[in-house]
C-alpha cells in the first residue's frame, strides 16, 4: 500500500497532475478560496499563450 | 553512503576508507573502458566498453568536479532562500523536490538534438564523437548549464537575454537577442528537414505521424472541456492510441491507401509549413499542450527502454574507431575535418547553448535550495550526454556500408541500389545491393538509401537493439517506426513551440515600432509575425530539400555553428558574472570552455566563409558553380542541370552570408563582455551586480540525490522543531515529500 502511494506521489509530481492540488493548498493556507480546477487550468494555458517562452523545451 | 552521524555542526573532513575504495573502483572502470577504446585497433569491440568509459567518467566528474564548482567557485549557500521560497505563489514559483525538478529539467533539455548530431559525426568513427561527448559535457556543457542555473536563480529566474543586457550591456544584449532569433530559425529548419527526410516516400511513417494530430486534438479537448488537468488519464489514452497508430501504419502501407500517404519531399515541405503555421496560431490547449505531454512520455519511455536494451543486448561496434574522413575531411555526411567540425556537429549532448535558455527559464523559479543546482544543472546534462552516447552506439553497431548508404546525399549515391553500392565502395566500405534491399524490407520501407538527417540511422540501430531483446527480427519494422515516431513527435512539438517563441520575440521587437503588434490577442499581428517566422524556416527547409549537394550536408554545420554561438553567449555571461562578483581566480572554470568554444565556432565560420575547398567553403562553392554557369556548362559536379547550378549559387551565397553574420555576432558579444570584465578587474569596487536581496532560508533539504548523514540530522532536527511548536512559521521546515 505504501509502495503504491509512493508511486502515485512520484507519478503525479512528475506528470504535473499535482499542480492544481499544490496551488489549492497554497491558496487555502493563505486564507483564500482556490479557483476551480477548470478555471485554474484555463488560466495556466492562457499564461502559456501569452508568453510561449515558459515551458519551452530544447531541441 | 550511510555513515554514523557524529558531529553535525561541522561537515566531516575525514575521508572514509570505504569512500576511497569505491571511488578508486569507479575510476578503474572508467579507465579500463577508455583503455580498451584507445588500444583496440581493427578488431570489433563491445559497446559495454563505451558505456564503462562514459559512465565511469561521469561519476568521477560529478563527484569531484561539480562539487568543486558548487562549493569553491559558486559558493552555493544553503542558508540563502531561493526565489521559489521567497516568491512562492503555488504556481510558477514553487520550491520543488529536487528529484522531481531533475526530471522536469532533464525532460526540458533532452530532445532530438543528442540523437542526431552523434549519428552524423559517426562518419569519422565512434572515437572522436565519444571523446568529445564525454569531455565536452564534463568541462563545458554541464558546467554551462549549472552556472547559468545558479546565476539565474540568484536573479529571480531572469532569462539569458535579460542577464546579458543587465550585466554586459545593451549592445551585447541586442547581439544575444539577434543570435537567439537566428538560431531559432535555423534550428527549426534543420529539425524539420530531419523529419522530411525520414518521412519521404514512407507511407507507414507519414500515416502514423499524421494520426498524432487527431490524437492530440482529442487529448486537448479532453483536458480543456471534459476533465481539466487529468493528465494521467489522458496520457494513458493518448499513448495507447499512439501505439495503435504505429501498428496500423503497416496496414495502411500494405493497403490501397498507401499511395495517398506516399509523399515526395517537396510535398512534405508544404505540409510541414502549413502545419507549422496553423499549429502556432491555434490556441495552446488544442495542439501544443497535449503534444507536449505525449512527446515527453514517449521521450522518457524510449530513453529508459534504450538504456535497458543496450545493457541487455550489449551489441558490438561495427564502425571503425577512427575512419579516414576524420583527417581527409571528405566525408559524404558533412564536409570538413575533425577540428572543428566534430565539435560543431555534436552540440546537444556535449555543449548546447540552447540549454542556457531552459536553465534561465522555468527551472530557476522552482529550485528549492541553492545547493541543488549541482544535481539539477550538472546532473541533468550528464544524463543527456549519456543519451548522446547511446546514439553513437545505435549508429556504430550498423554495418559501416549500411551507415554510409543511408547517410550519403542522393546526388552522391546515384539512382539505383547498384550505384549506391558502388558509391559506398568508393568510400572504402562495402555493401551489396541485395543487402540494401533486404535492410529496407526488414523495416517495412520501400528504400533506405540516402535517408539523411540521422533519424533513420538512429531508428535502424534502435530496431536492431530492441529486436534482439524483444520480438526478434519480426518486430524490426515495428521498432523502426516506433523510433521514427518518437523523434518526429518531439521534433514537431519543437517546431510548434519554437515558432511561437520566435513569433513572441518578433512581436516584442516590432512592437517598439508599432504598438499593437505586442498584443498577443490582436490576431493580424499574430498571423503576420507567425507567417514571417514560418516563412523563415520554411525557406531554409525548402532549400534544404532541393539542394543538389544534400540539405543536411549544407545546413547542419550552420545549425551547429549557431548553437555553439549561443553557448558562447551563455559562457561569456557566466565568465563576466564570475569576474564581476569577485571570483576572478575561478574565471577559468567557464573561461576555458568559452575560449575553446570560440576557437571552434570561429574556425568553423572562417572555413565556411573563406575555405578554397568547394566542399567546405560556401563562397568557393558559389564561385565554382558561377564559373561553370558563365562558361555555359550544362552540368557541374552533382548538379545535373543549369537550374540546379543556379540553385547552388543562390544557396551558397545565403549560407555564406549567414556564417559570416554568426561570426560577427559572436565577436560583438565577446568584445562587449571583455570591456565589462576589464573594467571590473581594474576597479573591483565599481562592478554592479543585479542579484536579488539576501533572505535567510527556512527550508531544510538535501543537496544531492541521497541525503548525507549530516543532512539527515538537519532534517530530523527541523522536523522535530516544527512538530513541537505546531506551526512552521518561524522554524525551519523539513522539505521533501509529506
Amino acid at each position: 500500500m505504501t509502495l503504491l502511494k509512493e508511486i502515485r506521489y512520484w507519478w503525479r509530481e512528475l506528470s504535473g497532475e499535482s499542480v492544481y492540488d499544490r496551488y489549492a493548498a497554497h491558496a487555502r493556507s493563505h486564507g483564500q478560496v482556490p479557483k476551480s480546477r477548470r478555471e485554474f487550468e484555463r488560466e495556466r494555458m492562457d499564461a502559456r499563450e501569452a508568453d510561449p517562452r515558459e515551458g519551452f523545451r530544447c531541441c | 553512503m550511510p555513515e554514523p552521524a557524529t558531529d553535525t555542526a561541522r561537515p566531516q573532513r575525514k575521508i572514509s576508507t570505504k569512500s576511497v575504495v569505491i571511488w578508486t573502483l569507479v575510476g578503474l572502470i572508467g579507465a579500463t573502458g577508455w583503455g580498451v577504446l584507445a588500444l583496440s585497433r581493427g578488431e570489433e569491440i563491445s559497446a559495454a566498453w563505451l558505456l564503462a568509459a562514459a559512465l565511469g567518467s561521469y561519476a568521477i566528474a560529478y563527484r569531484f568536479y561539480s562539487k568543486f564548482i558548487a562549493n569553491r567557485v559558486l559558493k552555493v549557500d544553503k542558508k540563502r532562500a531561493t526565489p521559489a521560497e521567497r516568491l512562492d505563489n503555488g504556481v510558477d514559483f514553487h520550491p520543488t523536490d529536487r528529484r522531481v525538478l531533475f526530471g522536469h529539467h532533464f525532460a526540458a533539455v533532452a530532445g532530438a538534438g543528442p540523437l542526431v548530431g552523434p549519428v552524423l559525426a559517426a562518419q569519422m568513427g565512434y572515437l572522436p564523437g565519444t571523446i568529445w561527448i564525454v569531455a565536452g559535457v564534463i568541462f563545458a556543457g554541464a558546467v554551462q548549464d549549472m552556472v547559468v542555473l545558479f546565476f539565474s536563480t540568484r536573479r529571480n529566474g531572469k532569462s539569458l537575454g535579460q542577464m546579458a543586457r543587465d550585466e554586459i550591456g545593451p549592445f551585447g544584449g541586442a547581439a544575444a537577442l539577434v543570435a537567439v532569433f537566428a538560431i531559432m530559425i535555423i534550428l527549426l529548419a534543420v529539425l524539420a528537414l530531419v523529419i522530411v527526410n525520414a518521412l519521404a516516400h514512407s507511407p507507414w511513417g507519414v500515416f502514423s505521424i499524421a494520426m498524432t494530430i487527431p490524437i492530440a486534438l482529442f487529448m486537448g479537448v479532453y483536458l480543456r472541456i471534459l476533465r481539466p488537468g487529468r493528465v494521467t488519464e489522458v496520457s494513458v489514452l493518448g499513448v495507447a492510441l499512439l501505439l495503435l497508430a504505429i501498428v496500423s501504419g503497416r496496414w495502411v502501407a500494405e493497403s490501397s491507401w498507401a499511395e495517398a500517404f506516399t509523399l515526395a519531399p517537396s510535398s512534405l515541405v508544404i505540409w510541414m509549413v502549413a502545419y507549422g503555421f496553423l499549429a502556432s496560431v491555434l490556441p495552446v490547449w488544442m495542439l501544443l499542450a497535449p503534444r507536449d505531454y505525449l512527446s515527453t512520455f514517449m521521450k522518457i519511455g524510449t530513453i529508459v527502454l534504450l538504456a535497458l536494451g543496450v545493457v541487455i543486448a550489449m551489441p558490438t561496434m561495427k564502425m571503425d574507431a577512427v575512419t579516414e574522413f576524420a583527417t581527409s575531411g571528405a566525408g559524404p555526411v558533412f564536409a570538413g575535418s575533425m577540428f572543428p567540425f566534430v565539435f560543431i556537429t555534436i552540440a546537444c549532448g556535449a555543449l548546447s547553448g540552447f540549454h542556457a535558455l531552459v536553465s534561465s527559464g522555468t527551472t530557476p523559479k522552482m529550485v528549492q535550495k541553492e545547493t541543488q543546482v549541482r544535481l539539477i544543472g550538472y546532473g541533468s546534462m550528464l544524463t543527456e550526454s549519456f543519451v548522446a552516447i547511446m546514439a553513437v552506439i545505435c549508429a556504430c553497431i550498423l554495418e559501416p556500408g549500411l551507415y554510409f548508404a543511408v547517410n550519403s546525399p542522393a546526388g552522391v549515391l546515384g539512382p539505383t541500389l547498384e550505384s549506391a553500392s558502388e558509391a559506398v565502395k568508393s568510400f572504402g566500405f562495402s555493401i551489396d545491393p541485395a543487402t540494401l534491399a533486404q535492410a529496407a524490407k526488414d523495416v517495412g520501407e520501400p528504400s533506405i538509401t540516402s535517408k539523411t538527417g540521422g533519424a533513420p540511422t538512429f531508428a535502424l540501430g534502435m530496431s536492431e537493439i530492441f529486436s534482439a531483446v524483444i520480438g526478434g527480427a519480426g518486430m524490426k519494422a515495428f521498432w523502426y517506426h516506433f523510433a521514427i515516431m518518437f523523434e518526429a513527435l518531439f521534433i514537431l512539438t519543437t517546431v510548434d513551440a519554437g515558432t511561437r517563441v520566435g513569433r513572441f520575440m518578433l512581436q516584442d521587437t516590432l512592437g517598439n515600432i508599432y504598438k499593437p503588434l505586442k498584443r498577443v490577442s490582436w490576431w493580424p499581428g499574430v498571423w503576420l509575425t507567425s507567417a514571417i517566422v514560418v516563412g523563415g524556416w520554411g525557406y531554409f527547409l525548402w532549400v534544404g530539400v532541393h539542394d543538389p549537394l544534400g540539405g543536411i550536408n549544407q545546413l547542419f554545420p550552420l545549425f551547429g555553428i549557431a548553437n555553439q554561438l549561443l553557448a558562447a553567449v551563455a559562457l561569456a555571461v557566466c565568465t563576466t558574472l564570475l569576474i564581476k562578483s569577485g571570483r576572478l581566480k575561478w574565471a577559468w572554470v567557464t573561461g576555458i570552455p568559452l575560449l575553446w568554444d570560440v576557437a571552434v565556432t570561429l574556425t568553423a565560420s572562417w572555413q565556411k566563409v573563406f575555405s578554397d575547398d568547394v566542399k567546405v567553403g560556401f563562397f568557393a562553392q558559389r564561385k565554382a558553380y558561377q564559373d561553370a554557369l558563365d562558361s555555359g556548362a550544362e552540368s557541374f559536379g552533382t548538379a545535373k542541370t543549369r537550374d540546379a547550378m543556379e540553385t547552388i549559387v543562390t544557396n551558397a551565397t545565403v549560407d555564406g552570408v549567414l556564417s559570416a553574420l554568426f561570426a560577427i555576432l559572436i565577436i560583438i558579444v565577446l568584445a562587449d563582455a571583455t570591456r565589462v570584465c576589464v573594467k571590473a578587474i581594474r576597479n573591483p569596487g565599481t562592478a554592479e551586480l543585479k542579484e536579488a536581496e539576501y533572505v535567510e532560508s527556512k527550508i531544510v533539504a538535501p543537496a544531492g540525490l541521497w541525503p548525507t548523514a549530516e543532512e539527515k540530522a538537519e532534517l530530523a532536527a527541523a522536523a522535530g522543531a516544527a512538530g513541537s511548536d505546531g506551526t512552521s512559521g518561524g522554524t525551519p521546515v523539513a522539505a521533501g515529500k509529506p
